[in-house]
């Protein structure tokens, strides 16, 4: 029981009296609207009180952090001992041009980095193909070989700053041309850290960069973290990803729950495919959530994100380390939640959404620039996001204390609610033999295009307000600088790509693309052959066409 | 004889797969009256403009996201015309900055939707200016 006799035999009398006046009240005035709901469309009583919590035990739901279940945190000390990492996400043109960005975020105070890489690149095409025409540049960096990755680390020490890649089908390459560049750069692998997304498993739910069927694909994610366990110790090898899926329109329990389940499914392939401890890479996984405007719902999705995690890990997977019972997470504010029309406002709902997620306990946090939803963001835009956080962080003492919602009746019961109703999930899906057999049903797929559908339908009917969009909307564009990718990066980068083929060993790399296709088809480990491939100056693409021919092609079912 | 229904494609040029919104039209279309075809991610401007011509449809509305649709919508349209399918309505939406729309008119898309454009708005547009003959 959670509280005292006292105060659960108190309760229920004021409650009534309230209740009575509340009537009273709304008789005389009724309430501005008849419905009260998340922007997740979850119902939000009134109020809530000790009732709402009784049933639940302080020393199993709650405790202290560090402590098992680890809802109010991993860190004993909060972020009394380290703030967390201000990672931007950044990445745009070509590789000199990013690299700069990078070494300008640093300056003003960045302690992580954060790559987007172009849409060839993330889907495993070079710049030059017919599939990759147009998109040069345009929505991140462009990596084709080893010596645009070199440009793209110049000066940046790997064995001091750590370096999240936001890339999934070509994963493996491009961690492979990271562990090449610290080998350049004289660093060992086991001094680097960092984070690969490598998440297949939400790409066929959510974002849709994929490249070969979900089986093969989870074994590829299978071999980075085999060798991240053996010879990169301090890289996590997957982050396990909601941001995108929130994105493409699922609530926050949808979000909560698909990311879930997609961790489960990696870590059963890995002990199933490998044969690995569990307790030998569970630590190391990581997850990346989405901060949505519903400044509680996102606040309760990561408490009890931590209290899933520990639990699945500790009782489905009996892990006994308890690292490997830590959800550590990355947060993004939600790209989807601004607007294009009056982008200042953007500003404030990324402030929020920032600090629901330092509220929530993030290890990790992307802020969202105001011109993101019309372009790679400008320098200026980029800064105030990076000052939003550096704001939160040590002007409005919200780091002072952990957890500091806590306790309160709200917090804690929608926090079991959203609990209670992903697990309804995770159970649904493992009825359906998994992630990989759900995804072939097309069943979070659906889930989250029957949320994206019902929540527009919501705004177009005023239900849901989006502030400058449909209410309080005004006939003046407020105009903001607009950066602009050159359509010139695409023929100078194609440049590049060029002069590398001309100057590499052909043979060398033949041989290479030769090692890994063997690997693939006998099921090794394809990542050393990677690493070798990569320092011959293989293309991304050439090693990609290795794992299409070998692996088959995945199409959009274009399910709507 | 009932009027037949429009036909209308919802393509994704490039590789872009931020297909929230592309989906999201594909069943506000269909629950307009209209018969669709959603052709999914990742498809070539001469995968957009064989299907629409294969479907014969009234109408292909793009979407794109990644800033490429400088090159890819205009594409889609001269290739249409090259087969000799001009008669096929081409729209747009996504993220298509102000600057971008006039090069876009010209290049022959007749309207661009951005975000904050209500569903109900689009499918006016599309009962308004598409005549079924």
């Amino acid at each position: 029981m959670y509280f005292s006799k006292k105060v659960l035999e108190q309760s229920p009398a004021l409650k009534k009296k309230w209740e009575d006046e509340v009537k009273k009240t709304v008789a005389r005035r009724s309430d501005q609207k008849e419905r009260w709901s998340t922007v997740s469309d979850l119902e939000i009583k009134r109020i809530y009180g000790p009732e709402d919590i009784k049933d639940m035990d302080f020393e199993r739901d709650v405790g202290y952090p560090g402590q098992f279940p680890y809802l109010r945190g991993n860190q004993v000390t909060g972020y009394r001992g380290q703030s967390w990492t201000f990672r931007m996400f950044a990445g745009m043109g070509s590789a000199k041009d990013t690299n700069e960005r990078w070494h300008m975020l640093l300056k003003q105070g960045q302690t992580g980095l954060s790559t987007a890489f172009d849409f060839p690149t993330l889907m495993g095409y070079d710049t030059g193909d017919p599939h990759a025409r147009g998109e040069c540049g345009k929505c991140g960096v462009a990596i084709d070989t080893l010596e645009d990755f070199l440009q793209l680390v110049d000066k940046i020490p790997l064995d001091k700053i750590t370096t999240s890649m936001t890339i999934n089908p070509p994963a493996s390459i491009l961690w492979a041309m990271y562990c090449a560049a610290a080998d350049i750069q004289g660093v060992p692998l086991t001094k680097i850290g960092g984070t690969i997304q490598n998440d297949m498993l939400k790409e066929f739910i959510a974002q849709k960069t994929f490249m070969c069927p979900p089986g093969p694909s989870v074994k590829l994610v299978s071999d980075t973290v085999e060798f991240g366990t053996k010879y990169v110790p301090k890289w996590n090898t997957i982050s396990i990803s909601g941001y995108h899926i929130r994105e493409a329109g699922s609530t926050a329990v949808q979000e909560l729950a698909f990311t879930l389940r997609d961790g489960i499914e990696y870590v059963d392939d890995v002990i199933k495919r490998k044969g690995l401890d569990v307790d030998s890479f569970a630590p190391r996984l990581s997850f990346f959530f989405n901060s949505h405007i519903d400044f509680f719902e996102e606040i309760c999705k990561m408490r009890a994100a931590r209290r899933i995690w520990s639990t699945v890990m500790r009782d489905r997977f009996k892990a006994k380390d308890p690292r490997s019972w830590w959800m550590r997470f990355h947060t993004q504010t939600a790209g989807c939640s601004l607007t294009a029309q009056q982008p200042y406002n953007n500003v404030v709902r990324t402030a929020v959404e920032a600090l629901a997620a330092v509220l929530g306990g993030t290890q990790s946090l992307h802020t969202n620039s105001l011109d993101e939803v019309w372009c790679l963001p400008t320098e200026h835009a980029v800064e105030i996001a990076l000052r939003t956080q550096q704001i939160i962080a040590e002007e409005t003492g919200t780091a002072n204390t952990i957890d500091p919602l806590a306790g309160s009746y709200f917090v804690e019961s929608l926090t079991n609610e959203m609990e209670e109703k992903a697990w309804e999930y995770i159970e649904k899906i493992d009825a359906m033999g998994g992630m990989v057999a759900a995804i072939e049903r097309g069943f979070p797929q659906m889930e989250i295009s029957d949320a994206a559908y019902k929540y527009q339908r919501q705004l177009d009917a005023g239900e849901k307000v989006m502030v400058g969009v449909n209410k309080y909307a005004t006939e003046e564009a407020d105009e903001i600088p607009v950066l602009d990718i050159d359509d010139r990066v695409e023929n100078e980068q194609m440049e590049r790509l060029e002069a590398v083929r001309r100057k590499r060993d052909s043979k060398a790399v033949k041989r290479s693309l030769d090692d890994i296709k063997n690997a693939c088809k006998k099921g090794e480990n394809v990542m050393p052959h990677c690493i070798e491939a990569v320092k011959n100056l293989a293309s991304l693409q050439e090693i990609c066409d290795v794992y299409r021919e070998v692996y088959g092609e995945y199409r959009d079912p274009a399910m709507y | 004889m009932g009027e037949r229904k429009l036909r209308i494609m919802v393509a994704k040029p490039g590789l872009d797969g931020h297909d929230r919104g592309a989906r999201v039209l594909a069943r506000c279309f269909r629950d307009a009256g209209f018969e669709v075809i959603y052709t999914g991610c990742h498809q070539t401007p001469e995968q957009i403009a064989a299907s629409a011509i294969q479907e014969d449809v009234d109408v292909v509305g793009l979407s794109c996201l990644s800033g490429a649709h400088r090159y890819l919508f205009p594409r889609v349209v001269e290739l249409l015309k090259e087969q000799k399918a001009e008669d096929i309505t081409v729209i747009g939406g996504g993220v298509i900055p102000d600057q971008d729309f006039q090069m876009l008119y010209d290049a022959g898309i007749k309207e661009i939707f951005t975000p904050g454009a209500s569903l109900d708005s689009i499918v006016e547009w599309i009962n308004t200016h598409i005549k079924l003959s």
